[in-house]
């Protein structure tokens, strides 16, 4: 017996071009994952997405800076519950603030503050920036990390952020210290991976298709 | 934990008809065609690599058009790090190849030459993808910085280019640390003396090079299969161990390497 699947309606999704980045590997990632990917610097095109991709490398305050003529219509998606997905420093910039800025002697940098707390750089006796591939131990449920507890993913980050609420943290990885990995709101439709997924093999394509499932609902 | 990563080498050249082919050294001389570079980025990236380095070696500028679309074509099925290297010399180059899908780019003979090309780069796209490459020779005599023991013999290492033919009289681990300070984020360190030779990576050069800076280490050349992967992480410090030739002719498979040194106690990801 043969039945015609249901039409299935690819996710949306906006790949925020704020000018940092790779932005290549991410969309080819999403697209891997099922969704219909555009890579947009309007705003105005957030709101008929059925979700919001923030990617990112490179340095705080030069992020917020970019990031700055998007923070009205994030903080609108925010309010109306569309999933938000920071990766990297765009994880980074979803808290209120960051020490990057600070050792930088440039003063407070105000993130976009979906998830209270600050970034702090790492303090132990190891190399630092983080570089390579470690393990995720999965802290609590969030639909972000189904499937991926104990695997490994790719990092490069000298500075971790730190939620004031614990449980904010989703997974941690252990490097000196046990950092948050992947971080939510309260919500949990505000989230965010410290590592790359686009670049983290097959778990990393588990993150962007539970990404793409949760923006699909 | 941060794990040691293990990762797989191309050198691309074009063959006759103009098309990126994948080439190994084999015997020191002779280039062997080993297959296609998508073909074989598709593959690494599901036997488990951890990253990927794709070495354009035509040394044209007339190629890099069609090196640069093979580069993106490369980054569409890999989705672990990719680094691109051979033939970057500008500011320019680096945007043009990160934006063809690049994470990293390494840079070797143009840093030398010009080593603000370093910081121009990581002030512009950060130090997380600016790859310093040296190729070192060792040296037995007193023109050295940094010396250590080789044979019972005081060594030191220099860099080279045109693939060792040529020497720069600069000290390697000099050069090493002046990279860290202008922004390097990460060193790939070749032997011109253990290259080829599938007895070992060079552990004095390593060793000397991770003993001083703080910059994560990529050894290179020598490697004939996992024990001296385990070699060049547990004496030298090395953080990643490059390897072509061992994974091209199918000697190891990435999988066979990690689990011997996962036995070994040391840690990679499986």
């Amino acid at each position: 017996m043969s039945t015609t699947p249901p039409a299935q309606t690819a996710a949306e999704i906006v790949v925020v071009d704020y000018g940092l980045g790779n932005l290549r590997s991410v969309t080819r990632g999403l697209e891997r994952a099922g969704a219909d990917v555009t890579i947009t610097e309007d705003p105005e095109t957030f709101a008929d997405a059925d979700g919001i991709v923030l990617p990112g490398v490179g340095a705080f305050r030069e992020g917020m800076d970019n990031a700055g003529p998007y923070r009205e219509a994030l903080a609108d998606a925010a309010d109306r519950g569309q999933p938000i997905f920071g990766i990297c420093l765009g994880m980074q910039m979803l808290l209120g603030s960051s020490e990057e800025a600070e050792h930088a002697g440039e003063g407070d940098v105000e993130g976009l503050s979906f998830v209270p707390g600050t970034n702090v750089r790492f303090d132990v006796d190891r190399k630092v920036p983080h570089m390579g591939w470690n393990e995720l131990d999965v802290q609590r449920d969030h639909p972000i990390v189904e499937g991926v507890d104990g695997e490994y993913a790719y990092f490069v980050h000298s500075y971790y952020a730190d939620p004031d609420d614990d449980n904010a943290v989703v997974a941690t990885a252990d490097y000196g210290v046990d950092f948050p990995a992947v971080i939510a709101n309260e919500e949990g439709t505000v989230f965010g991976t410290q590592f790359h997924p686009e670049k983290s093999g097959e778990t990393g394509l588990q993150i962007l298709r539970n990404f793409v499932d949760l923006c699909a609902e | 934990m941060l794990t040691k990563r293990i990762i797989p080498c191309i050198d691309v050249d074009l063959d006759e008809e103009g098309n990126a082919a994948v080439y190994t050294g084999v015997n020191f001389e002779d280039l062997k065609y080993t297959g296609d570079p998508v073909e074989m980025a598709k593959a690494y990236n599901e036997a488990g690599a951890d990253e990927f380095v794709f070495l354009d070696i035509t040394a044209s500028a007339d190629d890099r058009e069609t090196m640069l679309e093979t580069v993106s074509a490369v980054a569409d099925e890999c989705f672990i790090p990719l680094t691109v290297g051979g033939g970057i010399r500008t500011k320019e180059d680096i945007k043009e190849t990160l934006r063809a899908g690049a994470d990293k780019v390494s840079i070797n003979t143009a840093a030398l030459q010009r080593p603000e090309l370093i910081t121009e780069g990581a002030e512009a796209f950060g130090s997380q993808c600016i790859v310093i490459s040296v190729d070192a020779r060792r040296r037995f005599d007193d023109e050295g910085e940094y010396y250590t023991t080789v044979d019972g013999e005081e060594c030191w290492f220099e860099c080279t280019i045109k693939g060792g033919r040529e020497g720069t009289g600069r000290d390697v681990v000099a050069w090493a640390i002046e990279a860290e300070e202008r922004g390097a984020g990460e060193l790939f360190v070749n032997s011109i003396d253990t290259d080829g030779t599938k007895d070992g990576y060079d552990i004095p050069l390593t060793k000397a090079v991770c003993d001083n800076v703080s910059t994560p280490v990529i050894a290179s050349s020598g490697c004939g299969g996992p024990e001296h992967m385990a070699e060049v992480f547990t004496e030298a410090g090395a953080d990643a161990g490059l390897a072509a030739s061992i994974f091209h002719f199918d000697e190891y498979s990435i999988q066979e390497v990690k689990a011997d040194l996962d036995e070994q106690g040391i840690p990679v990801r499986r």
